[in-house]
């Protein structure tokens, strides 16, 4: 039967030394990096015959939409999902994310991710979950208050902004993201950009430009353009980080007149 | 004084607005999750979600939306809460709009409703009902609902525990008898720290169960382990027989990828080579591809088990969208293009889909009443692992709004229970005892030695589930699946892990969902077994009719150490009497 070739980076925990693992999986038609570590973990056995322990990875979604199995596969970040293996030269180098602190083997903490959400306030700020307009009791009229009408044209923009799946490629591939700069990367400046958009987020956009000044903020970005190479939604992340950067510089020229 | 905290499990649709129906009362909450909530199994949904605002003025209503809602379930549904549901429908839906949902648009800019076949047991859908973002509309509303939660995050009022599993819940029957939940024991993925957190209400919103059928369209994190586990503390669990199964999913190692029925709807024909020649089945048979879902997979079944056609033998079936025009695919089916492309490098213009039915959504799950509180007091369900919104089977686009009208309801019932509940009684030995017995399980686990691999074990389970539990369901079969569930649960004592460590030990947490998988797994096989008839999903050749005489009723699963006992309950049928139909088999 024909095989796999893979060879894992792995650690067992934040404080041991990483280490190379090999293993060789039975190959089926159609299989993604996910069915070989599926695989690996009905039998782990490294490719040297010794049994081991199973390699410890995420997944969810299966299909690209929880951003959950990114990694570092062949040297460059991306859903172990959605990567087919008839797509990648062999063996299969899989390693951990660098830019995250690693768990155990392929498993990073992303939590900075959603931290930096916290930060721009990535949200509408509602008045509540209850209804507006019509009522509430069964039979009654139907007729709720609808929120801001858009255009066709606006709603694909922003849609398509809107399905970044958090996964942390952009700041994986971006040389602005590392131990010695607190840089929030393009996702979150994407969701600036999503949200001020709106034509009720807008009315809130000051503080999530605010936000994005001083340490750590959109004057970070040395333009080097990988995260939209990165991005495995296709999010144009260099025109957010475009739009959002004139909106900031716009912003801070203002506050400097004490406008 | 400092009120007492309510629990949510699940970040999912259903239990993020649970979460938010709590914290806007002003009271704590303490959201737990196996991953970070925007990674929950709710980003799948790609068609929409139902609201009859009839917006293009074709007579529909949120009582038609009802009525539909029933006969699609085969009247198995009970009719308060779906009727509670569809009425509110159209205020959930502006209020996602509010919260920055791009719902796809009118030329007018307003949201825009399209009609979604589906599994529509009458055929194909009269009414632009559903309200869609793309073909991403599952993962924009669970956005929606995870930012709003990060908004009462950032204000103190919501806690997060992500990345801890849901053990058990904690109950105290100190008081007068009675058994009331006190809070919940979970345990940390990477420390394997193992804890109790105390409570005055909690909401159990973990999804969906497509994993104990080994692969099937769910995320892999809908394993039913939760619900199962509050099922093993004595909460009924209904209608767990009835399993909605996607006719037309791409086979893949790891998952079976579903390939939305829209791609019927727009054109697309099912075919397999019949003496040499290509033969659309369907439309032989039913005079076209827009039939209802349950009546695909059973010609699908037919073509491959009884025929014997299937591609080169085994058990897929074509999926013809090649002669589509472009626009058609650009415009209605990017999402399908994107699977197939994505997943299976082949390219859906020049060459059929080879698909096959899989297990895709659970009707059944916990037994709530109609305030979503479980038959423990203080334990509450909503989402896709309560029961009570679809009754037999489901209408395409109910789901998501299932999950969110459940979730509100629930949240407000937890707010109503904790303030009711008087306080200061809870024993801290019921904590430290939970807390005791869950560590016990893990090193009891760890201690187990045999030659079984929890993993391989799991595949098995799957094959029979999907095998004998899915589409076409016989007596000696199901029998046959129950021996062999009983089997593996004897396997389980002899499996033996390669990971005895104590960090980020996924095996052992795997080993504990597998045990909770296969107690589910009996319910689903003995409540098909002893429902002789056909009705929604659930079909029998032996019984094809629908026979409301003996099973107008919901099953109702209590466990037991001896398997589970099953009962059954009137369904209420307050608004709608069940029309007599002919049985849709073949
Ligand atoms: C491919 C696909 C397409 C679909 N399309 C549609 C559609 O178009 N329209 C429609 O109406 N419905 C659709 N559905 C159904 C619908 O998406 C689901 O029923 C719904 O999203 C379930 O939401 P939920 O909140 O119940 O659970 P989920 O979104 O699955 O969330 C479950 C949560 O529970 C957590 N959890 C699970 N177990 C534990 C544990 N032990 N401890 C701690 N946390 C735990 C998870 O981390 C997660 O946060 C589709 C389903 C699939 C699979
Ligand atoms: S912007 Fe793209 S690369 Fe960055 S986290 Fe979102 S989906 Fe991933
Ligand atoms: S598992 Fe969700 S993106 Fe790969």
């Amino acid at each position: 039967m024909e095989k796999i070739y893979v060879k894992i980076k792995r650690r067992n925990n934040p404080n041991a030394d990483s280490y190379w693992e090999d293993f060789q999986v039975p190959k089926k038609p159609g299989m993604n990096v996910v069915s070989a570590l599926m695989e690996i973990r009905k039998n782990p056995v490294n490719a040297r015959g010794i049994a081991t322990t199973p390699v410890v990875w995420e997944a969810a979604c299966l299909e690209e939409v929880c951003g959950s199995c990114t990694m570092v596969i062949n040297g460059k970040v991306g859903q172990a999902c959605s990567a087919l293996i008839d797509r990648l030269d062999q063996p299969i180098t899989l390693e951990p994310m660098k830019k995250f602190p690693v768990v155990r083997d392929l498993v990073v903490d992303r939590s900075k991710i959603f931290d930096a959400l916290k930060r721009v306030k990535a949200w509408i700020p509602i008045d509540g979950a209850h209804g507006m307009g019509g009522t509430h009791s069964v039979g009654g009229p139907n007729n709720p208050v609808p929120g801001p009408r858009v255009t066709e044209t606006e709603r694909i923009i922003s849609h398509d902004l809107a399905c970044c799946i958090a996964c942390g490629a952009c700041l994986e591939a971006c040389p602005q993201v590392n131990d010695k700069s607190p840089f929030i990367g393009a996702a979150a400046i994407n969701q600036v950009r999503l949200f001020n958009r709106h034509p009720i987020g807008r009315l809130h956009r000051d503080s999530r430009l605010e936000a994005l000044m001083g340490e750590g903020g959109i004057d970070d970005c040395g333009n080097a353009q990988n995260c939209v190479r990165a991005c495995p939604k296709e999010i144009p992340l260099t025109e957010s980080i475009a739009e959002v950067g004139r909106e900031v510089t716009k912003y801070a020229v203002g506050k400097l007149l004490g406008r | 004084m400092k009120k007492p905290k309510i629990i949510v499990v699940g970040g999912g649709l259903a239990g993020l607005m649970a979460v938010i129906k709590v914290a806007e009362a002003g009271w704590p909450v303490q959201l737990f999750s196996v991953v970070p909530v925007r990674r929950s199994g709710s980003v799948l949904a790609q068609g929409g979600i139902n609201a009859a605002l009839d917006a293009k003025r074709e007579g529909d209503s949120p009582e038609v939306h009802f009525q539909e809602t029933i006969t699609a379930g085969d009247f198995l549904a009970n009719q308060e809460l779906p009727r509670q549901m569809c009425f509110k429908a159209p205020e959930i839906i502006s209020l996602f709009d509010r919260m920055g949902v791009m719902f796809n648009r009118t030329p007018e800019g307003w949201i825009n409703f399209r009609r979604v076949g589906g599994t529509h047991s009458m055929g194909g859908a009269k009414y632009c009902r559903t309200a869609y973002a793309g073909h991403t509309t599952g993962q924009q509303l669970l956005y929606a609902l995870d930012e709003q939660v990060r908004r009462f995050e950032a204000e103190g009022l919501v806690e997060k525990f992500e990345g801890w599993e849901f053990l058990s819940i904690i109950k105290d029957d100190r008081m007068a008898g009675r058994d009331v939940c006190r809070g919940i024991v979970a345990m940390h993925l990477a420390t394997q720290e193992v804890k109790a957190f105390p409570a005055s209400a909690v909401i159990v919103s973990t999804g969906g169960l497509g994993l104990v059928f080994g692969r099937s369209t769910n995320s892999v994190l809908s394993n039913g382990s939760a619900a199962s586990a509050v099922y093993q503390q004595g909460a009924w669990y209904a209608n767990g027989e009835f399993i909605q199964v996607h006719p037309t999913t791409i086979p893949g190692e790891d998952k079976y990828r579903m390939i939305s029925e829209a791609a019927r709807d727009e054109g697309g024909r099912l075919w397999v080579y019949r003496d040499g020649k290509p033969w659309y089945f369907l439309e032989e048979w039913h005079q076209g591809n827009q039939v209802p879902g349950n009546l695909v997979c059973r010609s699908i079944h037919k073509v491959i088990h009884e025929l014997g056609l299937g591609i080169d033998g085994g058990s897929m079936v074509y999926l013809d969208i090649s002669h589509l025009p472009e626009e058609i695919l650009q415009r209605r089916l990017k999402g399908v293009v994107e699977t197939c492309e994505k997943f299976t490098a082949e390219n859906p213009r020049k060459v059929p889909i080879k698909v096959a039915p899989a297990a895709h959504y659970s009707m059944g799950g916990l037994w709530v009443d109609d305030d979503h509180m479980t038959s423990i007091p203080g334990v509450l369900a909503a989402g896709e692992c309560d029961y009570q919104y679809h009754g037999a089977d489901r209408l395409g686009g109910n789901a998501l709004l299932s999950c969110v009208y459940g979730g509100m309801k629930a949240g407000i019932t937890a707010v109503h229970h904790a303030a009711g509940l008087e306080k200061g009684e809870a024993d801290p030995a019921i904590f430290s005892e939970g807390v005791k017995r869950q560590w016990g399980i893990n090193q009891e686990i760890i201690d187990r030695s045999g030659n079984e691999n929890p993993h391989k074990l799991h595949q098995e389970l799957g094959e029979w589930m999907t095998e004998h539990a899915t589409v076409v369901r016989y007596n000696d079969k199901l029998k046959k699946t129950d021996e062999k569930i009983q089997e593996l649960k004897l396997k389980m004592k002899k499996i033996s892990l390669t990971d005895r460590g104590n960090w980020a030990n996924r095996e052992l947490v795997f080993a504990r969902q597998l045990h909770n998988m296969l107690e589910l797994t009996r319910v689903i096989v003995l409540g098909a077994l002893l429902r002789d008839e056909s009705r929604g999903a659930h079909y029998k050749p032996e019984f094809p009719e629908r026979d409301d005489r003996n099973f107008l009723k919901t099953t109702k699963a209590s466990w037991t150490p001896n398997g589970p006992k099953i009962e059954y309950e009137d369904v209420n049928l307050k608004y709608i009497k069940p029309e007599w139909k002919k049985s849709t088999s073949k």
